[in-house]
């Protein structure tokens, strides 16, 4: 177990630079995500962690060792790819044991190790069987079964739950938070689907174009976006924005949308006449309250709750309720933001306004 | 209306579209090869049909000697050009699947020996050979490591391992080209996957390079083997069977006592004698290409 440090990470490939100077501090034990759309650097980062990808510049630290220039073996990390990369020639157990076997180790003890990460995965009875004749998730199982008998100091998990079917991945999903509970090792996980990143990370990293958005909590991000991009790409469904203009309204603020109508604003310092663009999350407004008038476009009744997507001054938004109501398209409904749960942010940087 | 009643089963149907393909196997594999075969027994000449002998041929081969060394050369000339085409093959296969500038251009250069027609590669190497002109001899005395000219396809051995040496030039490539097709089926994520699990560059190789490629190789080789047990035209070209039988294969022996010797029915003889070895090539491929066991079941995804 070991901490991880990263300082101004850069990579380039070539002329192009995909990684723009990336620091992140990671403390021993955690689980920490990067997440972000593809393309955003994220897995190129963990490649590097890693020692697959060269660092163009910056430090990469684990523990106390800078491993700028240290070979993937001797980083003491485990990896598991996407794709899981077990090897097709080798039993499950010879899989698991490749590692060791390489550095010598003791037959007995190998059979040991492989035999107890086995029991943890429930893979004891397919020990004999080739990765060919394992269904998806049994696979995966190996793959980290093959990182944990290492008992390395860091796991590197990039995107390991994408091939797997949705029913699978919550529960795989599952499994190694629990199996990160059990072993405590320090977990760099990559994904692009921001709900496992909620429902997993001790820490977020969300990662756009190449640059770190906001680091924290699964709670921090949810509650506190630092930006407009952070806002909508944490939650599901993602948080509405509704372009307006800053007014006086009542004793407090308010925003006014094109059509005339204005909502409700958090306190600011940004003055009034100001450009801006609210957001409310679909959780977060309260329907029939009367506020600001929407026509439903799209009802769809999941059984827990009802979410509804409407229009208010051209602007689709979307709506969640624990309520059954039964609307049609074309009705008119009232919505209101919940108070003190609205963000404001800047349409041209995308900051957030306070 | 009988006729497309007759047609709509689907088993009928399909043994009219065999029957094209199925006509031309027969017509131009089978028949010949029968033909080969029954010419063997007998002792037709050229210009004179024969009668039937028996294994009286065989007979007579079994204690030529000829015959004998013919088989020596034959099995030398396969074993010691395969193992080396495999060995340069692998080796350039490797080369070829790294990152080099003007990859394409290099992987279509290499096909070169192999899209040559063989009469002209091997005239070439009969100049590179020339007991007078050879431009081999020339460089080295030029560059005073040797003072004689070399009689490359003069002496019994030397003869040997010229054939052998322009057979591996030209086999070479087909041999590199498919093990580097099968080099580009092993995913990469295995070899980080290997290189995290702590293996060296040798280990990688040795634990999955090798074991993934072995389908692949059993194919290949099987081919190189087969083609290289059959070769005729270099040997012709460069030897003719010389000097003193040295470099007589099995196939060079039959025409030489079938055509110019007019000995049909000897050289069928000799043609239908490699027969039992093809098969043993064969049937040991059979077995060697059977998919493996890591191979069997499920599926990849």
């Amino acid at each position: 177990m070991a901490s991880v440090e990263l300082r101004q990470v850069r990579k380039s490939f070539g002329t192009t630079e995909v990684v723009h100077g990336v620091d992140v501090s990671i403390i021993d034990r955690e689980f920490v995500v990067l997440v972000g759309p593809s393309g955003c650097g994220k897995s190129t980062l963990l490649r590097m962690i890693a020692g697959l990808e060269e660092i163009t510049s910056g430090e990469i630290r684990i523990g106390d060792r800078l491993v700028n220039n240290v070979p993937p073996k001797q980083r003491d990390i485990a990896m598991v790819f996407q794709n899981y990369a077990l090897y097709p020639h080798m039993t499950v157990s010879d899989n698991m044991a490749f590692s060791m076997k390489l550095a010598g180790t003791d037959k007995r003890e190998i059979a040991e190790r492989v035999d107890k990460a086995a029991k943890i995965l429930g893979l004891t009875e397919y020990l004999d069987r080739y990765p060919r004749q394992l269904s998806g998730g049994q696979r995966q199982r190996v793959a980290m079964g093959r990182a944990i008998v290492r008992n390395p100091q860091v796991f590197l998990f990039d995107e390991p739950l994408s091939n797997l079917d949705a029913q699978l991945r919550v529960q795989m999903r599952i499994e190694i938070k629990e199996l990160h509970q059990r072993l405590q090792t320090t977990s760099i996980y990559v994904t692009h689907d921001q709900i496992e990143a909620m429902s997993m990370a001790d820490k977020i990293v969300v990662m756009n174009g190449g640059n770190v958005e906001q680091i924290g909590s699964p709670l921090e991000l949810y509650d506190n976006p630092d930006n407009l991009f952070v806002a909508g790409f944490i939650g599901s469904p993602a948080m509405n924005f509704l372009p307006g203009t800053l007014v006086a309204s009542g004793n407090g603020r308010g925003v006014r949308l094109a059509d005339g109508c204005v909502l409700p604003a958090p306190s600011t310092s940004a003055p009034d006449g100001r450009e801006v663009v609210l957001g409310v999350r679909p959780e977060h407004f309260e329907i029939g309250q009367s506020c600001v008038e929407a026509e439903v476009v799209v009802v769809e009744p999941t059984g827990a709750d009802t979410q509804v997507f409407c229009r208010i001054a051209g602007t689709n938004v979307s709506a969640i309720s624990r309520e059954r109501h039964v609307f049609r398209p074309r009705d008119r409904i009232h919505l209101k933001p919940m108070d003190g749960k609205t963000y404001l942010f800047d349409p041209a940087s995308g900051r957030r306004l306070q | 209306m009988v006729l497309s009643r007759f047609l709509d089963n689907r088993n009928r149907l399909g043994m009219l579209f065999m029957l094209p393909a199925a006509a031309i196997l027969l017509i131009f594999l089978t028949y010949p090869l029968g033909l080969g075969v029954w010419l063997g027994f007998t002792d037709t000449k050229v210009g004179r049909s024969g009668e039937w002998i028996g294994i009286e041929n065989y007979e007579w081969l079994w204690t030529d000697s000829v015959f004998a060394l013919s088989i020596f050369n034959t099995f030398l000339y396969t074993v010691v050009a395969s193992v080396i085409k495999f060995g340069l093959g692998l080796w350039l296969a490797l080369l070829l699947n790294k990152h080099i500038p003007f990859k394409s251009f290099v992987r279509a250069i290499v096909l070169l020996p192999f899209i040559v027609p063989t009469v002209l590669s091997a005239i070439a190497f009969w100049w590179l050979y020339d007991a007078q002109f050879s431009i081999i001899s020339w460089v080295l005395v030029e560059l005073g490591l040797i003072d004689q000219y070399i009689n490359f396809l003069g002496e019994p051995n030397l003869a040997r391992a010229s054939t052998i040496a322009a057979n591996t030039w030209r086999g070479v490539p087909f041999v590199a080209i498919c093990l580097l097709a099968g080099l580009q089926t092993i995913p990469p994520s295995l070899y980080e996957a290997a290189s995290i699990d702590g293996a060296s560059p040798f280990q990688q190789f040795r634990h999955v390079t090798l074991p993934m490629l072995s389908p692949i190789i059993a194919v290949v080789m099987t081919f190189s083997v087969l083609f290289t047990f059959t070769d005729f035209q270099l040997i012709w070209v460069l030897t003719r069977g010389g000097p003193i039988n040295a470099t007589h294969l099995m196939a060079t022996l039959s025409f030489q006592r079938a055509i110019p010797g007019g000995a049909l029915g000897e050289g069928a003889a000799i043609a239908t004698a490699m027969i039992p070895f093809l098969l043993a090539a064969i049937l040991f491929s059979y077995f060697g290409l059977q998919r493996r066991r890591w191979q069997q079941g499920g599926s990849d995804k």
